[in-house]
């Protein structure tokens, strides 16, 4: 039932941006990655590689992400799916400028935001520092991260513990901290991972609210996950990506259901 | 019309483009704020689980300085330099400033590849953060420095408030250095390997702890060309203020200011040249 008004909901939306002012466009988009391996490439007479002949590491070239091109309108929100892998995350790497294209280039009317604060945080520290350690590495001010502060706690729901050091939290709150920090304030372009949405029943639902509000404010989301019911939920365009190239762009419910035949899963839901 | 005019027309902008050299150092003093606290918080978490803390901070250096005061007094025997324990403490204190920011430096994209691939901000602050933490490391050893001096008898001078200056001078050389040691380590890890053993040349070769007049006063040329080396630049241009014995000359000045000048210049335009690519090749 939730599934059904979401849908609706984002129809109208569509309506409503009648005018199709694009804002992100990604221009024949190549990401490869150089990569020193050592041994030889496994193939289908051997699975596993020989023992390697030389002690140099072979430069080999990873093709992740293969002459992708789409535009993406304001309002809308993008789904990104395909299987472990596919060139998701290397795609929204590039969109959001942290990895350069070895061909192509993306455009968008404003920096677009990966919502990725985890590498930044700190074990040993509390939870009180890793919020403004945190809140600073998206580039708030102090004055900002310290006035967000309380709410991120109380979002995160940490009230008692935001004094213990980060590395006493179950993986659970870590990931709910994490959450709050980097949905603490919207942005025109946003980029979520799926490793976001994490944490118990009680968390998963709050968090996926605080998805649609913030999708409210911002302008365009792109989202990535496995799950097909997040996807259908929350998104109104969804990409599939399968071994770097783009498979299919389009409504959410045809691509995935075409996505599932390709995996053969039976049902929408995973 | 191509993607890319069409995005030109519609007011969008490329995505991860290096902004010019004066807008990407306005970025880096705009982010301060975040490589302060990035240092302040790494400086912490170190000595996070340890029962003495930050303590170790003052305990550390005091045990460095006395285990090289204790070996090369030892060594040097009758060689020593005048005014031994002082002169030991400026140069072990003030090396060890310069090379952990080259060694800091050259892990700060490295080491780092978490950040650097999943957050927005101008790379620069990294190495910016490893020099910070030197900085903020410093004080405690300055207070060692102080104290030795003073037990030693050496007479308090006005000289003495030229320190923060020198400190200045190579504070700047030292963040030239680290952006350096990023940008090269970041690109051809291979040299990395080398870096232990580049660290150990400059400790034996910049009069950390014997006179470099001393010992190659007899050959001019070696010790001309010595004389370009920026570690003992800072070292004896410190060591001139503080110790009893050692003159501050104006040669001393003039190297000291002049590498402050030409390596963070170098290092910033060195750095910036490859900001798209950090975080790329692996």
């Amino acid at each position: 039932m939730v599934a059904m008004t979401d849908i609706t909901e984002q129809a109208t939306a569509a309506v409503a941006t009648e005018d199709r002012k694009p804002v992100v466009v990604v221009d024949g988009v190549d990401v490869i990655y150089k990569v020193y391996a050592s041994g030889k490439k496994a193939n289908k007479h051997n699975a596993v590689p020989r023992k390697k002949k030389s002690a140099r590491n072979q430069l080999r070239e990873v093709h992740a992400v293969k002459n992708v091109s789409f535009t993406v309108y304001k309002g809308e929100t993008i789904g990104i799916i395909g299987t472990n892998g596919s060139g998701k995350s290397s795609l929204l790497r590039a969109v959001a400028g942290l990895t350069q294209p070895a061909n192509g280039a993306v455009y968008a009317s404003a920096r677009p935001v990966f919502l990725g604060v985890g590498s930044v945080l700190m074990p040993a520290l509390s939870g009180e520092k890793n919020i403004l350690l945190g809140g600073l590495s998206m580039g708030y001010s102090k004055r900002v991260a310290e006035e967000l502060a309380p709410a991120i706690v109380e979002f995160a729901g940490l009230e008692d513990f935001i004094d213990l050091p980060m590395r006493t939290y179950s993986s659970g709150m870590s990931a709910r901290l994490r959450f709050a920090i980097a949905s603490s304030r919207s942005h025109d372009i946003m980029i979520i991972d799926e490793a976001l949405s994490v944490g118990d029943q009680q968390f998963k639902k709050r968090s996926e609210e605080r998805m649609r509000e913030m999708r409210k404010h911002a302008g365009t989301v792109f989202l990535v996950s496995h799950s097909m019911t997040s996807i259908m939920n929350t998104c109104s365009r969804v990409i599939w990506l399968e071994k770097g190239v783009l498979q299919m762009d389009g409504d959410p419910a045809e691509v995935c259901e075409a996505y599932n035949k390709f995996t053969g899963v039976k049902t929408i839901d995973d | 019309m191509s993607l890319a005019d069409w995005a030109a027309e519609n007011g969008l902008k490329r995505i991860g483009a290096r902004p010019p050299f004066w807008r990407y150092l306005r970025e880096v003093w705009q982010r301060r704020g975040f490589a302060w606290t990035l240092s302040t918080y790494t400086l912490e978490s170190a000595t996070a689980r340890t029962k003495l803390g930050s303590w170790w901070n003052l305990l550390l250096p005091t045990i460095q300085a006395g285990t090289y005061g204790l070996i090369f007094g030892l060594i040097l025997g009758a060689n020593r330099p005048e005014n031994f324990l002082p002169f030991l403490f400026t140069g072990v204190f003030l090396f060890s400033f310069m090379s952990g920011s080259f060694q800091n430096g050259a892990a700060a994209i490295t080491g780092n590849s978490g950040l650097v691939k999943s957050l927005t901000f101008p790379r620069a602050l990294l190495p910016l953060s490893s020099v910070i933490q030197q900085v903020i490391n410093f004080w405690p050893q300055l207070l060692l420095l102080l104290m030795a001096l003073l037990i030693t008898n050496n007479p308090v001078t006005l000289d003495w408030l030229l320190l923060p200056v020198v400190m200045l001078l190579m504070t700047l050389f030292s963040f030239g250095l680290a952006l350096f040691a990023a940008r090269l380590n970041a690109q051809a890890r291979d040299l990395g390997k080398l870096i232990p053993f580049v660290v150990r040349i400059a400790f034996y070769v910049s009069g950390v702890f014997f006179s470099v007049d001393k010992v190659f006063g007899q050959w001019p040329l070696v010790f001309a060309v010595f004389k370009f080396n920026p570690f003992y630049d800072y070292i004896q241009l410190a060591r001139g203020l503080l110790v009893q014995g050692y003159e501050p000359t104006a040669e001393l000045w003039l190297m000291c200011i002049g590498w402050a000048i030409v390596m963070p210049i170098f290092g910033l335009i060195f750095f910036w040249q490859a900001e798209e690519v950090y975080g790329r090749d692996d």
